[in-house]
């Protein structure tokens, strides 16, 4: 089944996708957004790429198994949480730093700990759900 | 560096080993093995000049529970740790040699260290909890290696059945803790003391007029005797025997099975002293004693007969205790001393004579000698300390014991059968260590090699030191035993106990001169005596853990068939099913109305949406195939993604659409693989379906309307408005509350999320291959 109209589009897609789920993570702090939305975006762009073309070349695409990325996610929300510790400080207790970006569309993002958190629930949830799109559709 | 160090640096270790071992391959056996001999070069330093009062340290641990990680180096503890460590170096070089050029031999060398360091840790600990932790650790770790080649089923069996049983054993012994912790509060000693055992003794309470008493005495008992394989518990220690050999060789002889014998050892100032705990500890030693020598005797393959000597040897520790005397005491700590260094030595050599011979059927075995010089010479030497010939360490050890139970209760009995119990270990001695060498060569000889010399290095020097510990015992008199022996009674002050080899012309040489003749009469006549003896040895216990272990499998299988359906259907109607009666009910009760639904005002676009979602609904349920379902589904996800927008939820609707959109694509993915569409549920079952449906939503949007009715507290709300940007530098609360206020929620959530993707992927990727249950 020839699906040229599909995949031409989503090499266009492609890109604005990612980006736009970056930019969601981002702006998260103070505008609708963070790390849960930005990773089914990210997902989402995956799985359009697996439906236009397949599973094998969108893995290719994406060049990390999606439960690498899981595991990754994890591991960096994990030193967040702990990392206070290590200053005799409580768990998950945040740290900001003095830059504030004044950036279009995100606010003044505060450059600190909490992002770095948002990422790690990002990078779990594209993870999750790519780990398990991917493992249901190539069965 | 400290006993904390110690302890720590064998569970660093163990995460290092497989590196190193893929770094280090050929050598990386002399490389970890530094490791041990590190520490029993480290514990070496106290010999002589332990402290009467013993080494401590100690760590924070949960306060609020009284719970201090306090360890303590006394006597009791230096011997055991001397062993852990020392045979822990010889094992780990051994290993090396046994396994050459196997891939697994990075995860053997891990798990091996982590038995060690966890062996350590039970031997160290002050606190009873620690020990316990330790203890349960030391079973998992031996369920492992019994495990180690988890393909065959009969290991898996036989680590399983390990499991179970002291595993079992180990909750009993939790729960003796925990009484006896009551008992010594009762007592007058803190939180805190009634949990240490130093504590206990330094304050002289002992539990034996507490009424807990006898519970805690059963319970103990039971994590104990498991855990040493004594009688009815015994079976599971020649099962072990699928370990590979050098696993035997250090939990299951010299070590592990040794912290049962340990743990009485070090609660017998709390418990011991009662006629209740000595003649249970005499009852149950001698039982075992006596039908490990028989089992012994009847066995063919080296490794089992080793085993039920070394079920034996526990079985005499376990008695020795019981006695309980000071001289007892001091039996029981040279015996232990004694007994690692032979059977130590003679498992080794067992796995080098099947290493070298192919095979460990003693029937198959004699004449190795020319091919196998050195293992030959260290076996002879390991098997005349088993068959506690003078000068060997052995022969001391058994001179002090009959020395003992000349004197203590039930002389007679214990003593008769102390010595039908070591004429039979002069008969394992001469199946074990002489038989497979000397005599005729045999097809087994023919093709024969020696073992190389990592694999003979272990058991000669074992041999070595039980030979060079019999000429000179007052090294290990002083310096290890006595302080040992003073740690077991609770009493600080050492007093020498005069080992020697010759003690003059007196009964105990005489019984030994009896047992050794006896021994090898009953060497020669041994296959007729085994024919006698195979009627008594019926699997017993063995067949009731068989039994119960089937006869649970089989209940868990009626239930899960009985319960689990397999069809999602039913479990979608069990868990809606529970809510209406749980949910519903209870809210019938409490309130008796709905909540009136008069003076919501709706906007005319939100109307739009409430019209639009039933439809939805009920072209999904009417939908011809599989794609319209997915995709009249879809509008109502849309559909409450708009209400949340419309409600001022950005976040959430922004959610909902995601989600609704990659479950579409999900649908549409897997839609070509399903089968074709059928109507496959009767009309009463639809009525049926249709009535629980109605009824959850009727519950549901009841629950809703009774939500926003009553007035809620603003409190939280306002403090994460105010707080929101000053304290955490975001204007959108939904994300600050997600990653800062309550992120360790969120952490949570992803834990779970990054479950449920492993599961996904297990069940769907890591299918077993085919034929993987039988």
């Amino acid at each position: 089944m020839s699906r040229l109209i599909l995949q031409t589009a989503t090499r266009f897609m492609m890109p604005l996708l990612l980006l736009f789920s970056i930019f969601l993570l981002m702006r998260g702090h103070n505008l609708p957004g963070g790390g849960f939305i930005g990773g089914l975006i990210g997902a989402s762009a995956f799985a359009l790429y697996a439906l236009a073309y397949d599973v094998p070349t969108a893995q290719r695409i994406l060049r990390i198994d999606g439960h690498v990325l899981l595991a990754a996610g994890l591991i960096v929300a994990l030193v967040v949480t702990c990392a206070p510790l290590a200053w005799d400080l409580p768990m998950l207790t945040h740290r900001y730093s003095w830059i504030e970006l004044p950036l279009v569309g995100i606010g003044d993002l505060a450059l600190g700990t909490p992002l770095l958190f948002d990422l790690g629930v990002y990078l779990v949830v594209l993870g999750a759900s790519l780990t398990i799109i991917f493992s249901l559709v190539e069965e | 560096m400290d006993i904390g160090v110690a302890l720590l640096s064998g569970f660093l270790a163990t995460a290092l080993a497989p590196f190193v071992f893929s770094v280090m391959r050929g050598a990386a056996g002399w490389g970890l093995a530094v490791v041990p001999a590190a520490i029993f070069a480290y514990f070496c330093t106290y010999l002589g000049s332990l402290p009467a009062e013993g080494v401590s340290v100690a760590f924070p641990w949960a306060a609020d529970f009284g719970l201090r990680l306090s360890f303590r180096l006394d006597g009791l503890s230096l011997l055991f740790t001397l062993l852990i460590s020392g045979m822990g170096a010889i094992v780990i070089v051994y290993a090396g040699g046994y396994l050459a050029g196997d891939e697994r031999l990075g995860r053997l060398y891990a798990l091996l260290l982590a038995f060690m360091a966890s062996m350590l840790g039970v031997v160290l600990s002050d606190n009873l909890i620690a020990i316990f932790v330790f203890w349960e650790l030391t079973s998992i770790t031996s369920y492992l290696l019994i495990g180690f080649d988890h393909e065959r089923p009969a290991a898996r069996a036989a680590a399983l059945q390990a499991l179970i049983i002291t595993g079992g054993g180990g909750l009993a012994l939790l729960a003796g803790f925990v009484l006896l912790a009551q008992v010594g509060i009762a007592a007058g000693l803190s939180l805190t003391e009634a949990q240490e055992v130093s504590a206990w003794v330094s304050a002289g309470v002992s539990a034996g007029e507490s009424p807990l008493y006898g519970a805690i005495l059963v319970l103990v008992l039971l994590g104990a005797f498991t855990k040493s394989a004594q009688f009815p518990f015994h079976f599971w220690l020649p099962g072990a025997m699928e370990a590979p050999t050098p696993v035997s060789a250090y939990l299951h002889s010299a070590t592990m099975v040794k912290a049962g014998v340990y743990l009485l050892a070090r609660l017998t100032p709390l418990l011991g002293d009662t006629p209740a705990w000595q003649w249970s500890l005499m009852g149950a030693g001698t039982t075992t004693m006596l039908v490990g020598a028989m089992l012994a005797i009847q066995a063919r393959d080296l490794k089992i007969i080793l085993a039920h000597s070394t079920v034996s040897a526990l079985g005499l520790l376990v008695l020795l205790l019981g006695l309980g005397s000071e001289i007892a005491a001091a039996a029981a700590m040279a015996f232990i001393l004694a007994h690692a260094l032979y059977k130590g030595a003679l498992f080794l050599i067992a796995g080098a004579v099947d290493h070298g011979a192919g095979t460990r059927d003693v029937d198959k075995l004699s004449g190795l000698w020319r091919a196998m010089p050195i293992t030959a010479i260290a076996a002879a030497a390991a098997a005349l300390a088993m068959a506690a010939v003078p000068p060997f360490f052995g022969f001391i050890a058994k001179e002090i014991f009959y020395g003992v139970a000349l004197e203590g209760p039930a002389a007679t009995f214990i003593i008769s059968s102390a010595v039908a119990a070591s004429a039979i270990f002069v008969v394992v001695a001469l199946m074990v260590g002489l038989g497979p060498f000397w005599g005729k060569y045999s097809q087994a000889a023919s093709h024969a090699h020696e073992v190389s010399w990592n694999v003979w290095v272990g058991p000669v020097a074992l041999a070595s030191v039980g030979l060079m510990l019999g000429l000179v015992p007052w090294f290990v008199d002083e310096p290890l035993l006595s302080p040992a022996t003073q740690a077991v009674l609770g009493r600080p002050e050492p007093t020498a106990l005069h080992l020697a080899l010759w003690h003059g012309w007196n009964l105990p040489l005489a019984l030994s001169l009896a047992t050794l003749a006896g021994g090898i009469a009953l060497y020669c006549l041994r296959r007729p005596f085994a024919a006698a003896l195979a009627p008594l040895s019926a699997k017993g216990p063995a067949n009731i853990y068989d039994y119960s272990l089937a006869g649970f499998l089989k209940f868990a299988d009626l239930l899960t068939h009985t319960v689990q359906s397999g069809y999602l259907r039913y479990y979608l109607m069990t868990v809606f099913a529970a809510f209406i009666g749980l949910i519903g009910f209870t809210a019938f009760i409490r309130e008796q109305t709905f909540p009136s639904l008069s003076d919501i005002d709706i906007q005319v676009h939100e109307a739009g949406i409430y019209v639009l979602i039933p439809l939805a609904c009920w072209a999904t349920i009417r939908a011809p195939s599989r794609l319209a379902a997915i995709v009249a589904l879809g509008v109502v996800g849309y559909s409450v993604a708009l209400i949340f927008v419309f409600f001022g939820a950005p976040d959430l609707a922004m959610t909902q659409f995601l989600v609704e959109t990659l479950t579409v694509v999900l649908f549409v993915f897997v839609f070509y693989r399903l089968p074709t569409q059928q109507r496959i549920s009767s009309f009463p079952a639809r009525v049926r379906d249709a009535a629980i449906a109605v009824t959850v939503g009727c519950i549901v949007t009841g629950l809703v309307l009774f939500t926003t009715e009553t007035s809620r507290n603003r409190e939280l709300t306002e403090y994460y408005v105010a707080h929101s940007v000053p304290e955490a530098h975001g204007r959108n609360i939904v994300n600050v509350i997600l990653v800062d206020f309550r992120a360790l929620d969120t952490l949570g959530e992803i834990t779970v999320l990054v479950l449920a993707a492993v599961g996904v992927y297990s069940l769907i990727k890591l299918r077993p291959p085919e034929d993987f249950s039988k």
